[in-house]
């Protein structure tokens, strides 16, 4: 009843869709380069592991990785945790600007990275944090702040504010009640939040290639400089793909059995 | 529920309101500033005024012609995404497994594409669509069909719309999902005992009760769309000639690529506005989508 | 409308081959009355919303049949059984009006839209829901969605049955008298059959003509409120039903007398001998006890407390180990300690492992 006809087909048809061209991605990874210009094969027919050899051989690529972890987890830790008491205080109280605070905070989340780029540039050398991770971590909060304070202003909101009272009256101090009794009971809100921050920070590119060079060059950039500096070697540019897909397939599969409540946003 | 009203709240705020004005005012202020400049390099800047602006809304000049070329063809590309993803995202979300091991696979696969970096997207769909090396672009060709996403300029279209909807189709799934999972068995039980159709159920009870998830995924698609930048530029670079030019990827090309500070800050200014704008109608909808509580009164 | 026949129906959520004792409801061969209001009580989990749900259709039997009219309808899905069901929380189409909401069930059913006015308009106004009609259902109070609900269930006049599953639990108490005092004018006004789930017993005695209780998925007793009152067929019915329940105490009943505690009562009927190893107990309303003065022939018990109903006022003692209640008659007044207890040996009823045996007048 809640479902409708040729839904098996409907959703065999469309995953394959999805799957296919990762296929692909992954076939192309196991061939050589002379195979893959020369003839049209659905799978390997001479699988190497070269292309993922000399990926691993070389050292940039592992410090690729090392730097899009750091910001993207900097970039969480900061998102979450300052976004946790606004939350709490969009949720429970009325204050001077508080709706046009809110919407200029989500409006952020709109906004576009290619006008920040270069404003971003300036402002981050200016200050001396270019090419370090925390330049982008802080670069990728302007959207990832306001997108966990909407998240978790829906999960704090789920929570009665009897139990607030409640706290208070038993004497608890502000502090306290929030770290011991609110973060408990929000913790899949918490963890709704840090997914959808992985998430975005993890896929950005545009901010993470404008504000690093050397040092803390995430992985999708080394990704496409290592590919064009060596001319257009096939191989090499799939493993580099399947290996930055890797991170996030991880993060999902741990997360599977939490992704249809995550997606709820706590709102529905 | 009635909030209390309590100033000090602000004090809850401030650290968001502080990480996010130093992303967001700082930088706006510099763009600001550029805007009504220009410059000829060597980091020097002459007053302009208002003159990029006129410039910019004036389809005649060379940059407002650029911009509003390219602003058009962006909410073309919006407006058939739209279209597609979310009437597709709804069938892929009511098409979902009732149990088994088979909800969390699915879940899986749909969730991948989302978290793969956008510009490993566009290189996986560059590589799928090339006509020599790519199963895509190979198979269309030898059936007869002339594609190619490099010269073509309808199949470069094509390609960057196929990968959007390849891209992003499960974000909107992934929501209404999340939605119809809300509904209660009962209500199911009860449009069987009243007789209502397959149609019937959907206009009555799932679409109502995914409508405050469609609404935040109709935002989300919109938006993100609307500045998409690494996808088309990783697969045709914005070409063939400027056909897949979104309003991103000439900002980009005149910030970073010509160096013209002065009309990329002006173009900058008129972009987010347009974007605050849209957001700004999106928001009250929303919040009044939100404000239907039940009356105090009702027909007790 | 229709009379409804269950023919040894019984589901399992397990699958029917299951053990016995895990059917969520235990075979059963009964027939419903067509234009009957029937009350189905019993405690959670006794199985009643199961046996609601067969009917319904919402669940399908793991075994036997269900007959509307005589004809079979157990494969039919609960589209094609034309059947009404109200649910415990109010079920209600959002983007629709109160009007709409109420019109669905016949709009589905291509009902001639001037039939469906009239009838909207009609059910409407038995449920002072008239002046609410052209509003947004979904800015109702919970109240008025459950009233919408229930006229959702009441507006199509062909139906075999309407169900209702614990309708009033989200209605406040006051409201709850008057709606179900409206249901059972509805009832009369309508001619429909009403079968209607809840597990409070003052609901089910004032809603229906008959009550059907269940206990631990079987039916343990069908009949009038009176007959379940004055003739519980079995234990569980005899303390489910009344307020205080029935005294259900173990003794030794042999030809026209029961031993309590070494006390004789005599007992209206002849019991004969009742079979050996069954456990043995007599059962007798607290209305038909009252406590006297003690005194030699009746059996003495100790007073634990009085609880006073307004009209009428009972005490709970003590015989041995036993609890026990009794009337305590209007004038009479309490002794701290030990009290007599007098028996109306007509309403004293003798039960074989938890079952009624009839004795020969």
């Amino acid at each position: 009843m809640n479902t409708i006809p040729g839904r098996r087909v409907i959703m065999v048809v469309f995953l394959f869709f999805l799957l296919l061209p990762i296929y692909w991605l992954i076939n192309m990874s196991f061939k050589t380069n002379t195979e893959i210009v020369t003839t049209m094969t659905l799978w390997p027919h001479q699988p190497t592991l070269e292309n993922y050899k000399r990926i691993f051989t070389d050292e940039s690529w592992y410090s690729g990785y090392i730097n899009s972890l750091t910001f993207v987890l900097i970039n969480t830790v900061i998102s979450i945790s300052v976004a946790l008491p606004a939350a709490y205080a969009f949720s429970r109280y009325r204050f001077l600007g508080d709706k046009h605070l809110f919407f200029w905070l989500l409006s952020n989340r709109m906004a576009p990275a290619a006008v920040f780029a270069l404003p971003f540039f300036n402002l981050y050398s200016a200050i001396n944090l270019f090419d370090t991770p925390w330049a982008v971590a802080l670069a990728h909060c302007i959207f990832n702040v306001p997108l966990a304070v909407w998240i978790l202003e829906g999960f704090v909101s789920g929570v009665p504010r009897e139990i607030d009272e409640t706290a208070f009256l038993d004497g608890y101090s502000f502090p306290r009640f929030f770290v011991k009794i609110l973060v408990p009971l929000i913790a899949s809100g918490i963890g709704v939040a840090a997914f959808f921050c992985f998430m975005f920070s993890w896929v950005e590119l545009l901010l993470a290639r404008t504000l690093t060079s050397v040092n803390a060059k995430p992985i999708s950039a080394i990704m496409t400089r290592t590919v064009s500096a060596s001319g257009m070697d096939w191989g090499l540019l799939a493993a580099a793909g399947v290996l930055t897909i890797i991170p996030g397939a991880l993060v999902i599969w741990f997360v599977r059995n939490y992704i249809a409540r995550g997606f709820a946003l706590g709102r529905v | 529920m009635d909030k209390t009203i309590n100033q000090k709240a602000w004090f809850l705020v401030l650290p968001v309101f502080l990480v996010v004005a130093f992303s967001a005012i700082l930088p706006l202020m510099t763009v600001v500033n550029y805007s009504m400049q220009d410059t000829f390099g060597n980091n020097q800047f002459f007053w302009n005024g208002v003159g990029w602006f006129k410039e910019l809304l004036d389809p005649s000049t060379d940059l407002g012609g650029r911009f509003l070329a390219s602003l058009g063809r962006n909410l073309l590309f919006s407006a058939i995404i739209l279209a597609i993803e979310v009437p597709l995202g709804i069938v892929v979300a009511l098409s979902m497994p009732r149990q088994g091991w088979t909800v969390a696979a699915c879940l899986v696969i749909l969730a991948l594409p989302l978290l793969i970096p956008w510009n490993v997207v566009g290189t996986i769909w560059q590589i799928f669509g090339r006509p020599d090396i790519g199963l895509l672009g190979y198979t269309l060709n030898s059936l007869g069909i002339d594609y190619n996403y490099v010269s073509n300029e309808f199949d470069a279209w094509a390609t960057v719309i196929v990968m959007d909807v390849w891209h992003w189709t499960s974000l909107v799934a992934l929501l209404c999902y999340a939605g119809l999972k809300s509904i209660p068995d009962a209500y199911y039980q009860a449009a069987q005992i009243d007789g209502a159709s397959r149609w019937a159920v959907f206009k009555a009870i799932q679409l109502p009760k995914m409508n405050r998830v469609l609404l935040i995924a109709v935002l989300l698609r919109f938006m993100d769309s609307f500045m998409i930048y690494t996808e088309p530029f990783v697969v045709t670079g914005g070409g063939p000639g400027n056909s897949t030019t979104f309003v991103s990827i000439e900002l980009v090309k005149i910030a970073l690529g010509q160096f013209d500070l002065g009309k990329a800050a002006a173009l900058s200014l008129v972009y987010n506005l347009i974007i605050l704008i849209v957001c700004w109608i999106f928001y009250t909808v929303m919040t009044n989508a939100g404000a239907e509580r039940p009356e105090k009164q009702g027909a007790a | 409308m229709a009379r409804i026949d269950l023919v040894d129906l019984a589901h399992s959520y397990g699958g029917n081959d299951a053990p016995a004792e895990s059917f969520a409801l235990k075979p059963v061969t009964m027939t419903w009355r067509q234009g009957g209001a029937y009350a189905l009580l019993g405690p959670s989990g006794c199985g009643k919303t199961t046996l609601l749900n067969l009917i319904s259709g919402i669940v399908t039997p793991s075994r036997g049949k269900i007959l509307f009219d005589g004809a079979d309808i157990t494969p039919l899905s609960t589209r094609e059984r034309n059947i009404a069901q109200v649910f415990q929380f109010p079920v209600i189409y959002d983007t629709m009006t109160v009007g709409e909401n109420l019109a669905f069930p016949l709009k589905n059913r291509g009902v001639p839209k001037a039939r469906i006015d009239a009838r909207v308009r009609e059910i409407a106004n038995l449920l002072d829901l008239t002046p609410w009609l052209g509003r947004k259902a979904t800015r109702l109070t919970a109240d008025a969605k459950q009233k919408i609900s229930l006229g959702r269930g009441l507006v199509r006049s062909d139906v075999a049955a309407v169900l209702f599953d614990e309708p009033l639990t989200v209605i406040d108490p006051e409201l709850k008298w008057q709606l179900r005092s409206k249901l059972k004018a509805l009832h009369r006004e309508l001619d429909l059959t009403m079968i209607y789930v809840t597990h409070d017993q003052t609901e089910a005695l004032t809603f229906a003509d008959t009550v059907v209780v269940m206990h631990d998925g079987r039916v343990v007793q069908s009949g009038t409120p009176a007959e379940l009152f004055d003739k519980p067929e079995h234990t569980f019915v005899g303390y489910f039903i009344g307020s205080p329940g029935m005294n259900i105490v173990p003794a030794r009943v042999s030809g026209h007398e029961a031993r309590i505690d070494g006390h004789v009562i005599g007992l209206h009927r002849n019991y004969g001998v009742l079979p050996d190893g069954a456990n043995i107990e007599i059962g007798v309303r607290p209305e038909f006890v009252n406590v006297a003065a003690p005194a030699s022939g009746l059996l003495s018990a100790t007073i634990e407390r009085i609880d006073d109903l307004g009209r009428v006022r009972f005490a709970r003692v003590r015989i041995g180990e036993a609890k026990f209640a009794a009337r305590v008659p209007p004038g009479f007044s309490v002794p701290d300690n030990d009290v007599g207890l007098v028996f109306d040996p007509a309403h004293v009823h003798v039960y074989a492992d938890s079952r009624l045996v009839e004795g020969v007048a």
